[in-house]
């Protein structure tokens, strides 16, 4: 078991180290988040269409956006895998006496590292915008954890598309299709109640979901929850090993 | 006992028998090279090997392990260098060897012994803390090969390490893969379809042909076979295939892998 972690985070390792070597991409990473918050935040903020309780909307939507960006990074992570796999690094890995698990764990710890950077963009960006947000260190700690966790599972998803199309091409045009309606599915921009029926069942099923839930909870002293806590890091946790599970099943297929 | 056996292995893609009865062995020590144009099914047969790959048919057995019962026993004896650039340019040529020292269970306390040494022994000690996207084609196929040594394998699997590198890479490659033989008393399986380089490395050759072994032996064996002991190997290779190297040379899709992989290694 110590030696399965060990792996695991030795992959990660590596993908930190590649973010130390070139940052530039943790600093185009800033730009979507600060659209979002400072322009479509702002301005709906002023027009108070959406009802958000105690909470401004731009308090709101600050946990949303966080959501929102570790998303983004992540559904697109399986173009890394086949692009390692166009190389022969996937061989390699698949070559060595490493759990397959393992593999796409360490895969799933990276994009959780590059999730990480959004956080720190996000919290960053809240003190600028005078966003209240619980500064409660065992809060921001959970925060990150979930970021992690989100991280992982949208980048294990990517994973098993990745592994299915094969190809850059396709599974650039599958990244787009998945992005948006996960997005929209979710409670990163409005509340589950303003959503017709049809789409609040869809919601429920969508991961994305219990992350902005989570951490509107964590970093919003005045938010009232949808889940318990425990029941978003549950769902979340669930749906990741499942999608390991697929994963760890169709990874190796990628080198045949 | 023998390194590497392989018994009737067999791999088929629909219709296509990309291996067909493959029987070879391997004793310990020996530089074995598989010699045939793109496409003849080298790389198939590397793959099924190293566990990449289950055979349609047939078994064989690596280091005593079988290679689809005892795969991660088979997986921990031996080393791989893809006929693919494999080296990640986004890490330095330190940082790739210690990710794989890690993969592969190197104690912990030895690796960074063992990184430098492999970086020292593959003539790259300077480079060691430059981004391996810095590096020349041959720097890079000589990490390659350092990285797939760090655990010492048993026996080491080369596909096509000299692709796309020019002349003078590709004999400092050679003078490092026969280092690393008189060294390590490796055990080193290598593919090519060069012939010079497997009449200069290689103690005994299997020339394979649309998935078969049409020819197995000592270069001098093979050309004493076809009556001409001065013959080249690619007379040889005529010989036994029926047809010249030009014409089996494989399709669009392989020369454009081949070429793509030579572009990368730029």
């Amino acid at each position: 078991m110590s030696r399965y972690i060990y792996k695991t985070m030795a992959l990660a390792e590596m993908e930190a180290r590649k973010l130390r070597h070139d940052p530039t991409e943790l600093i185009t990473r800033v730009v979507q988040p600060v659209l979002w918050l400072l322009v479509f935040g702002e301005v709906l903020s002023k027009l108070r269409a959406i009802p958000t309780g105690s909470l401004t909307y731009l308090e709101f939507l600050t946990p949303g956006i966080l959501a929102q960006s570790v998303l983004f990074i992540a559904i697109f992570y399986g173009i890394s895998v086949i692009w390692e796999r166009d190389l022969g690094i996937v061989h390699k890995f698949l070559a060595s006496p490493t759990p397959r698990s393992a593999l796409v764990f360490g895969k799933a710890l990276s994009a959780g590292i590059r999730g990480l950077s959004q956080a720190a963009i996000i919290y960053v960006l809240a003190v600028l915008l005078g966003v209240q947000v619980r500064w409660n260190p065992l809060a921001i700690l959970a925060v990150l954890v979930f970021v992690v966790l989100g991280a992982a599972i949208f980048s294990t998803l990517s994973l098993v598309i990745a592994c299915l199309v094969r190809t850059r091409e396709r599974f650039m045009g599958i990244g787009q299709l998945l992005t948006m309606p996960l997005f929209f599915a979710s409670n990163a921009l409005y509340p589950i109640e303003l959503m017709p029926s049809w789409l609040q069942g869809i919601s429920m099923g969508n991961p994305l979901t219990y992350l902005v839930d989570a951490l509107r909870t964590l970093m919003l002293p005045g938010y009232a929850a949808e889940f318990p806590l425990i029941l978003d890091f549950g769902a979340m946790l669930l749906v990741l090993l499942v999608l390991a599970a697929i994963g760890a099943k169709l990874y190796p297929r990628l080198a045949r | 006992m023998d390194i590497l056996k392989t018994h009737d292995l067999t791999r088929k893609f629909g219709d296509l028998t990309a291996v067909d009865h493959m029987n070879i062995s391997l004793r310990q020590g020996e530089f074995f090279g598989l010699l045939g144009p793109n496409g003849a099914g080298k790389t198939t047969a590397i793959k099924m090997l190293i566990t990449l790959l289950p055979p349609t048919s047939g078994t064989a057995t690596v280091a005593g392990h079988d290679i689809v019962t005892a795969q991660r026993d088979v997986r921990r004896h031996i080393g791989y260098v893809p006929q693919l650039l494999s080296a990640d340019g986004q890490l330095t040529g330190y940082e790739n060897l210690l990710v794989f020292a890690r993969l592969f269970d190197v104690p912990r306390g030895e690796i960074r012994q063992r990184v430098e040494d492999a970086l020292d022994f593959m003539g790259l000690k300077g480079a060691g803390d430059t981004l391996v996207r810095k590096y020349s084609g041959g720097m890079i196929r000589r990490l390659e090969i350092a990285q797939s040594m760090l655990h010492r394998p048993q026996l080491l699997f080369l596909d096509e390490p000299t692709l796309g590198l020019d002349p003078i890479a590709r004999r400092t490659v050679w003078e490092h893969l026969a280092r690393l033989r008189k060294d390590f008393n490796a055990t080193i399986l290598m593919t090519t379809h060069y012939m010079d380089e497997a009449d200069k490395l290689c103690d005994r050759l299997a020339i394979m042909h649309l998935g078969s072994v049409v020819a197995m032996g000592t270069p001098a064996e093979l050309k004493a076979g076809i009556g001409n002991e001065n013959a080249t190997l690619d007379e040889v290779f005529t010989h036994y295939s029926g047809g010249t190297l030009e014409e089996a040379q494989g399709g669009y899709r392989e020369t454009r892998m081949t070429r793509r992989t030579a572009g990368r290694l730029r």
